[in-house]
């Protein structure tokens, strides 16, 4: 079962919204997937991001995947920790967080799936 | 489970970084009953495995084992293969899993051509292939076998049983590790199986899937036929010049070979490592300003050296240790290095 707390994407993103700020990540399923982690490219933070835009690559040893913005805005924070220790996303994939966005448009909330919903994606 | 040769076969068990771990210090199972066996026997067996391979069969002794290339007129790859002689006239090779028809096409027409008493069998139905890799291999398999394994060198064989059945055990493997694979009749290779996963249990035995088979064999800068050679690569090419019997008489693809040993080699296979934080992988142009003047064949992040390595197939100039190589990783360019080879290679020999 995925954390009720957050939002999820088709994509296999999660996002916890705070108020005007979401922070982004990628789910169990998605690291389960991808195998062991070894490199996350991130974005620079400034940068500003549109929904569904690319803002970075996850590599494990077995392949390479987008990541996918859920939502629009200009990136305020990228984890730098996943540089030294990629890992964390395959250990805990809902805490190791790649980057946070200020909200640029909360219509696009909507668009986000719920941890039930997300679950059904994935069977 | 992925679709490989026509076998379904699992890419991981417990996770490639955690199997190529549990290899290089413990043992690992995997299974790798997709491999093929085509047999030549017959007065002129010898002849014929001559004819059609680049390495020199002669030097083999019953029970010996060598590795060796399949090759086009061109001495170029069919596929590379080991070659077990198991008797004076009897030979195995043991070919990729898709590659088998193929091979034993090519085989039975070019021992026609050549003539002589042989006949070519296609025995890869006869064999499950279970291969026990890692420094504690020979202690697990000898909990099973009265076979003296001790006794059995590097790329030798013996017959005997496992787990009470009957079969053929080779010091050989595809990992860099030390290690045995044991051919057993399919319908026995289940019991056999679960006895070593008993038998390893307490050593932290684990089963293996083709990834860590794949990160294992590139960090011991072992080949794999398909992605790091094909009909378009030549032996020497490859860097397996040690593969070729010079000494021996002509065999198929000779010619071009010993041309490019005397000097026409236009390009050839090397070892780089990352200077840069990236994974070059299958495909990845090598690159010289604006123009691709090479190829990645391979790459990965190994999980032992824990470095970002690979092959790759480049102009004769670029291939000294030591010599910068740039990469175009999904159209961002990234520094190579290319290093000697092997990349790992275990402290303690067999």
């Amino acid at each position: 079962m995925y954390p009720t707390d957050l939002k999820y994407t088709r994509e296999h993103e999660w996002v916890r919204v705070t108020g005007d700020e979401a922070t982004v990540g990628i789910t169990d399923f998605a690291q389960k997937q991808l195998g062991d982690v070894v490199f996350v490219e991130l974005p620079d933070v400034g940068r500003v991001l549109t929904q569904g835009e690319v803002f970075g690559t996850i590599e494990s040893v077995k392949a390479v995947s987008e990541l996918f913005s859920p939502l629009a805005g200009e990136v305020l924070a990228v984890n730098g920790d996943l540089g030294t220790h990629p890992e964390s996303v395959n250990s805990q994939p809902h805490d190791a967080w790649m980057i946070r966005i200020k909200v640029a448009n909360t219509s696009e909330l909507a668009s986000l799936l719920d941890a039930d919903k997300y679950d059904a994606l994935t069977q | 489970m992925v679709e490989f040769g026509g076998w379904d076969m699992p890419v991981e068990y417990s996770g490639i970084v955690d199997e190529h771990m549990t290899v290089r210090t413990k043992v690992g199972l995997f299974d790798v009953s997709h491999m093929g066996q085509i047999e030549l026997a017959g007065a002129d067996a010898l002849a014929a495995v001559q004819w059609i391979s680049s390495n020199d069969a002669s030097r083999l002794a019953v029970g010996q084992i060598q590795y060796s290339a399949l090759t086009t007129p061109e001495g170029t790859f069919v596929d590379d293969i080991l070659v077990y002689r198991m008797a004076d006239q009897h030979f195995m090779l043991v070919v990729n899993a898709g590659n088998i028809m193929k091979d034993h096409q090519w085989i039975v027409a070019k021992v026609a051509e050549h003539g002589g008493d042989v006949s070519v069998v296609n025995a890869s139905p006869r064999y499950a292939l279970i291969a026990v890799q890692g420094p504690e291999a020979e202690r697990v398999l000898q909990a099973l076998t009265a076979i003296e394994l001790a006794a059995i060198k590097y790329y030798w064989f013996a017959h005997g049983e496992v787990a009470g059945v009957r079969v053929m055990v080779s010091r050989t493997g595809y990992t860099g590790e030390d290690g045995f694979e044991v051919f057993v009749p399919p319908a026995q290779a289940e019991r056999v199986w679960n006895a070593l996963l008993e038998a390893g249990e307490s050593t932290g035995i684990k089963p293996a899937g083709l990834g860590a088979r794949d990160t294992l064999r590139l960090e011991a800068s072992m080949r794999l036929c398909g992605s790091d050679m094909d009909e378009q690569t030549s032996v020497v090419e490859a860097g397996l010049s040690w593969i070729v019997g010079w000494k021996k008489d002509a065999f198929i693809g000779s010619d071009r070979l010993r041309a490019q040993k005397a000097g026409s080699l236009d390009r050839r296979l090397v070892g780089f490592e990352m200077r840069d934080r990236a994974i070059a992988r299958h495909g990845h142009a090598v690159m010289d300003g604006d123009t691709q003047v090479g190829v990645v064949t391979s790459g990965t992040q190994t999980p032992f050296l824990k470095k970002s390595i690979g092959l790759a197939m480049v102009p004769v100039a670029l291939t000294a240790p030591g010599t910068p190589l740039t990469i175009d990783v999904r159209g961002r360019r990234v520094q190579a290095e290319v290093v000697p080879e092997p990349f790992y290679k275990r402290s303690k020999p067999a």
